[in-house]
């Protein structure tokens, strides 16, 4: 039986690339709707209700919602290569607190560091880097967060490097040199395929911010 | 397993430990239940869970696990011969956890507002809120249970345990405030699963009694506002 896969998705969205790197590392076909998000789609307030939010993974027709909870989703059914979890269930349950933590703190400050201006964002910037060298603690001398193979934690943190550009620029400050080894993390994996195309240039998202800074009034 | 080999901080209160506490139960796992001192944290909490410093922390054979949802998950990873706690079915896996992170994000955070509302409107805005969580959670029952006792059908399940735990602090917040959240007319099938769940031999004796949890949150408001406690 042919599977229908479908994902509601928005180009810029961090969230949706965590599901367009899932299917990538599968080798999944699908069929991509791009939604606008300041004009909901029908399908996306039918498929979501709840949160009316991309991405959605329409699988056979059923939704399934949360970008954590749809990569886990696919891992569990397309089950027969790359697995995106250990299977220890120890190194398992570390994988989700960390895809949890930063599907917790991560957001939250970088919105900030573009999307307003003043004290608030100084102190944006201080959390952000602050998680960000947490999480640079946890990956040490890894090549990945969960040891030799990509995985969960990855997925969930990688897709927040295409918008480093917005946030050095904004926030004034440079990865490099606060987070070398993340740095070198988010290389390791761009150089993979299912994560170079699922991710935006840098430079594209930027242009985009700037826009919304305009309807914003922040320029 | 020897009962030292598993180890529960936590504190009586805490919805957040009851999951991990139910989940430890169904798996029939013996453990010890370390309850931290309300006001400080043990050193024991600091050094398991660095990063929030929050319980519950499981600690199983010298590794800890933090974040309730991720007790849970991992106690049913590792005590397979027992029942199993989410569904085997990968659709309906994703259904448990969506609602669970609602309750989590959305449900528990607007209920836990009722006590802290500042007037007459406030408090009704939040209770019409919570009242409109337990409709989609009544809808949700519905689909999952399939007409079974529980969202996880027969017996109690990962849904069941992250929605169930709440249900000693909802009651404590209707009477402490006088308002109804859960209500017959509105949510019969979700009236009558709290009552089975609540009764269930997992849960029933780690469920705080209401009376107690009122007493603790007057305690817990009168710290907060800095008067000395009766």
């Amino acid at each position: 039986m042919a599977d229908e896969v479908v994902l509601l998705d928005f180009w810029p969205s961090m969230f949706g690339m965590r599901v367009r790197v899932a299917l990538a590392e599968k080798g999944i076909k699908y069929e991509s709707k791009e939604d606008d998000l300041w004009n909901k789609s029908d399908l996306l307030l039918k498929m979501n209700p709840v949160h009316k939010k991309i991405p959605v993974l329409i699988h056979n027709g059923k939704p399934v919602c949360e970008s954590l909870i749809i990569v886990q989703y696919i891992d569990e059914v397309w089950n027969d290569k790359s697995p995106l979890l250990p299977s220890d269930p120890y190194h398992r349950a570390h994988a989700k607190f960390w895809a949890d933590f930063v599907d917790q703190k991560v957001y939250g400050p970088a919105r900030k560091l573009w999307a307003i201006n003043g004290e608030e964002q100084e102190a944006a910037k201080k959390d952000f880097l602050e998680i960000y060298k947490t999480l640079e603690r946890e990956l040490g001398d890894k090549p990945y967060f969960g040891g030799e193979k990509f995985g969960l934690v990855d997925i969930a943190l990688i897709t927040f490097y295409s918008w480093f550009y917005v946030y050095e620029t904004f926030g004034k400050f440079n990865m490099e040199t606060e987070c070398p080894k993340i740095i070198a993390w988010a290389k390791r994996c761009m150089q993979k395929e299912s994560v170079a195309k699922s991710l935006p240039d840098q430079k594209k998202i930027y242009e985009s911010v700037l826009d919304l800074r305009k309807i914003r009034g922040l320029e | 397993m020897a009962k030292s080999e598993v180890k529960l901080l936590g504190a009586w209160p805490s919805p957040y430990v009851m999951r991990a506490q139910i989940a430890l139960n169904l798996k029939a796992v013996e453990y010890e239940f370390l309850e931290e001192t309300f006001g400080s944290k043990s050193q024991l909490l600091l050094q398991s869970n660095p990063v929030y410093k929050k319980i519950p922390v499981l600690i199983h054979a010298d590794k800890p696990i933090c974040e309730s949802l991720v007790i849970v998950q991992y106690i049913d990873d590792v005590w397979t011969s027992g029942p199993s706690i989410l569904p085997s079915d990968p659709y309906d896996r994703a259904i448990h956890r969506f609602w669970a992170a609602y309750v989590d994000e959305k449900f528990f955070p607007t209920m836990r507002g009722i006590a802290a509302a500042q007037g007459e409107e406030a408090r009704k805005a939040l209770v019409e809120q919570v009242g409109e969580g337990l409709a989609l959670l009544e809808e949700a029952f519905d689909k999952c249970s399939k007409g079974k006792a529980f969202f996880g059908g027969d017996r109690i399940g990962f849904l069941d345990i992250a929605f169930g735990c709440f249900l000693g602090w909802l009651r404590a917040t209707e009477k402490m405030n006088g308002v109804k959240l859960l209500d017959e007319a509105k949510t019969p099938g979700l009236v009558k699963w709290a009552d089975r769940f609540c009764a269930d031999g997992a849960v029933k004796g780690v469920m705080p009694e209401t009376e107690k949890l009122m007493e603790f949150a007057k305690v817990l408001m009168a710290k907060m506002r800095g008067a000395p406690p009766k």
